[in-house]
């Protein structure tokens, strides 16, 4: 027997016993079911009509000339709008694919676990709009930190269970929710917000995201161009495999994902798992890790919750290793600065993963400039937007 | 023959059960562990599955969640269990079972985790979160120093993946046979206790494809659901793997003088339900 659903070195299968079984019937199912023309048409139909998609490309021009006042390193700033999907983020792709095969293979019963709660509150829309019951494991500390879409859940039916054990956050989410599958696996189906976690959802998830990435590419083309770099927040990395998926055989464009540095690479505060993790085993799959020699994995500090996680999914591990993405850091700080530029510039309250994003796009123009002789043209994936976070950026001074 | 091989060839002789017993090593402390290690064989324990504990046990229940919190405070680490292995070594021959989450042994690396168990008296690792398909390389390491790699079987490995999973954990040269690890329910450690009858008899078959002693465990938590699970004196499993019931006992014990009590009077409970004549 052969591991199924490598990177590289990355990513494979590693669970219970119990849950190699489903994991293989999801895997069928992903080969089977998904690609059908009926299952595509009703997906397409609803991104279409439910989700608001094909979103567009807004260029930034103002945000542009504040980030790079003399015009020498940003051609052009454009921004893919997944905060205008439904729910305000890209996370309803995925569930809503991810639940529409769960009904399709049968399961009466969704579990899902999340962290900032965007990918709880897509996966309790999906499953109120299929009719579909729905438990969202949440870390407590992250219920406390993102009130808005506690509430959000609830009231679209879901029952959002605290989670109270280690760091009470996402890693601890998703623990709780294995826990859950491994009880009730013959009836449940877990619905993984990230491109993380056992084959195959890596695979599953960067199949339903990398809608982002196909359409941007196409609105790219219509205005006459690829961009020169491409840049992502990732946490778990879901939006940045989504969008980098369709740019990787275009040799001439430049992947940029951004992890968070919390407090600084330099503390124990931080979730920069491919600036600073090792090669371990988290959650089901092969991939750089936050822990410590004896192999305990570390908790992940940042001030967003959606990328405080000590791990990151496989295919990101290998895009590092081969050199075909490149990974860098935002502090948080510099996170929160991001997110009031923009929404001083442009009128985008982003979420505050998405506002790693922004806060790196100086550095990589200057770097893409300097590399290609010319002002570069950057997309940026506008991953969701910040209402959730309102609290965080106005209690920091984001509102003065 | 290999120590715990010959352990199951003695029981069968006997015409005795196997009683496996988990303990959560670190938990409450290092030291203590080697001494409730002792207590437990010498109240009748055969095999005893030293667990390593992990930060992130997604196939434990909350009462070995929080015994492994309690170790990792008290500062056990993979290494540190081994220390505690040879400990007890130096004071039994029982068979000792490593049970651990895959990424401890993996950041210290395969080749050096099996050397150290095996300088420590070990006899086999169990490693809960790595499924046949990508345990080759921790077979082959573990074989070279002449350890097994304990497979597990659920109850929704269906016939053809029990097949697989019969073919990819074949005792390799040098390795012992040691024992498959029959999970009786699906759920975590700790769970109640489920159609224990069916296990055992679940086991019974095991037994034959595999041709290996079947422990069953998950939901064993007392003398009576012991020897149910364990099935019939001439069938049904060849022993069984206590846990969560244990583990609970010494969380609620109030000092070490009681803990060493509860674990030689509850594994003793143990051992005589398995024993009874039928």
């Amino acid at each position: 027997m052969l591991g199924a659903g490598y990177f590289g070195q990355f990513g494979g299968r590693f669970v219970a016993e119990t849950l190699v079984p489903a994991l293989e019937e999801l895997d069928r199912a992903r080969q089977e079911i998904l690609p059908a023309p009926s299952f595509q048409a009703e997906l397409h139909e609803l991104l279409r009509s439910y989700v608001g998609r094909p979103t567009p490309l807004t260029e930034a021009k103002r945000l542009a000339r504040r980030i790079d006042p003399d015009g020498g390193a940003i051609a052009e700033l454009l921004l893919k709008r997944e905060d205008l999907c439904h729910t305000g983020a890209h996370k309803i792709n995925n569930a809503l694919g991810q639940l529409l095969l769960a009904k399709a293979m049968g399961k009466t019963r969704i579990i899902a676990e999340t962290g900032a709660g965007q990918h709880g509150v897509a996966t309790a829309t999906a499953a109120a709009l299929l009719g579909l019951p729905c438990e969202v494991y949440q870390g407590a500390l992250d219920m406390e930190r993102q009130a808005p879409n506690v509430a959000r859940m609830r009231l679209l039916g879901a029952r959002v269970v605290p989670v109270e054990s280690g760091s009470r956050t996402l890693k601890d989410a998703m623990n709780e929710a294995l826990r859950d599958w491994v009880t009730n696996v013959r009836t449940t189906y877990y619905c993984v917000g990230s491109a993380a976690g056992p084959h195959p959802y890596p695979t599953l998830v960067a199949s339903l995201q990398r809608i982002i990435g196909d359409e941007a590419r196409a609105s790219c083309l219509d205005r006459g161009a690829l961009p020169d770099a491409v840049i992502a927040c990732v946490g778990g990395g879901s939006n940045a495999i989504g969008i980098f998926k369709a740019f990787e055989g275009d040799p001439s464009v430049s992947l940029y994902g951004v992890e968070a540095a919390g407090h600084g690479l330099d503390t124990d505060k931080h979730a920069a798992t491919l600036s600073r993790g090792r090669v371990g085993v988290l959650h089901g799959a092969k991939t750089y890790v936050l822990c410590d020699d004896a192999g305990q994995v570390n908790e992940a500090h940042s001030v967003s919750a959606g990328l405080d996680y000590p791990g990151v999914g496989p295919e990101h591990a290998r895009l590092r290793d081969t050199g075909r993405a490149t990974y860098v850091s935002a502090t948080d700080t510099e996170a929160l600065d991001a997110a009031r530029e923009v929404a001083r510039a442009e009128g985008i309250v982003v979420a505050l993963e998405t506002a790693h994003a922004f806060a790196a796009i100086g550095a990589i123009a200057r770097r893409e400039a300097e590399a290609r002789g010319r002002p570069a043209r950057i997309l940026v994936c506008l991953s969701g937007r910040g209402d959730k976070d309102l609290d965080t950026i106005t209690a920091y001074g984001g509102g003065k | 023959m290999h120590r715990i091989d010959q352990r199951f060839v003695e029981l069968r002789r006997a015409g005795r059960k196997a009683l496996c017993v988990y303990l959560c090593v670190g938990d409450p402390s290092l030291e203590a562990s080697g001494f409730l290690a002792v207590e437990a064989i010498d109240a009748g324990a055969d095999i005893l599955e030293l667990g390593v504990p992990f930060s992130d046990p997604t196939a434990d229940g909350p009462t070995l969640a929080r015994a492994a919190e309690r170790a990792i405070a008290a500062g056990a680490t993979l290494e540190r269990v081994l220390d505690v292995a040879s400990r007890i070594r130096a004071r039994s021959e029982a068979p000792l079972v490593l049970f651990t989450y895959y990424n401890p042994v993996l950041v210290a690396g395969e080749a050096k985790v099996a050397r150290l168990a095996r300088e420590a008296g070990v006899d086999a690792l169990l490693v809960v979160d790595l499924p046949p398909e990508e345990a080759g390389p921790l077979r082959g390491a573990c074989a070279a120093e002449g350890l097994g790699v304990v497979p597990l079987v659920s109850p929704t490995s269906h016939a053809a993946r029990v097949e697989a999973i019969r073919r990819a954990s074949m005792p390799l040269d040098g390795a012992p046979r040691a024992f498959v690890y029959s999970i009786s329910m699906t759920g975590v450690t700790g769970a109640s206790p489920s159609d224990l009858a069916a296990a055992a008899r679940d086991a019974e078959a095991m037994r034959r494809s595999f041709d290996r002693p079947v422990l069953v465990g998950f939901g064993i938590d007392s003398g009576v659901s012991a020897r149910l699970a364990a099935g019939e004196a001439t069938g049904g499993a060849d022993g069984v793997v206590v846990g969560t019931a244990l583990a609970r006992r010494i969380e609620q014990a109030a000092s070490g003088d009681e803990q060493r009590r509860v674990v030689r009077s509850f594994v003793g409970d143990l051992r005589r339900a398995l024993d009874e004549p039928a």
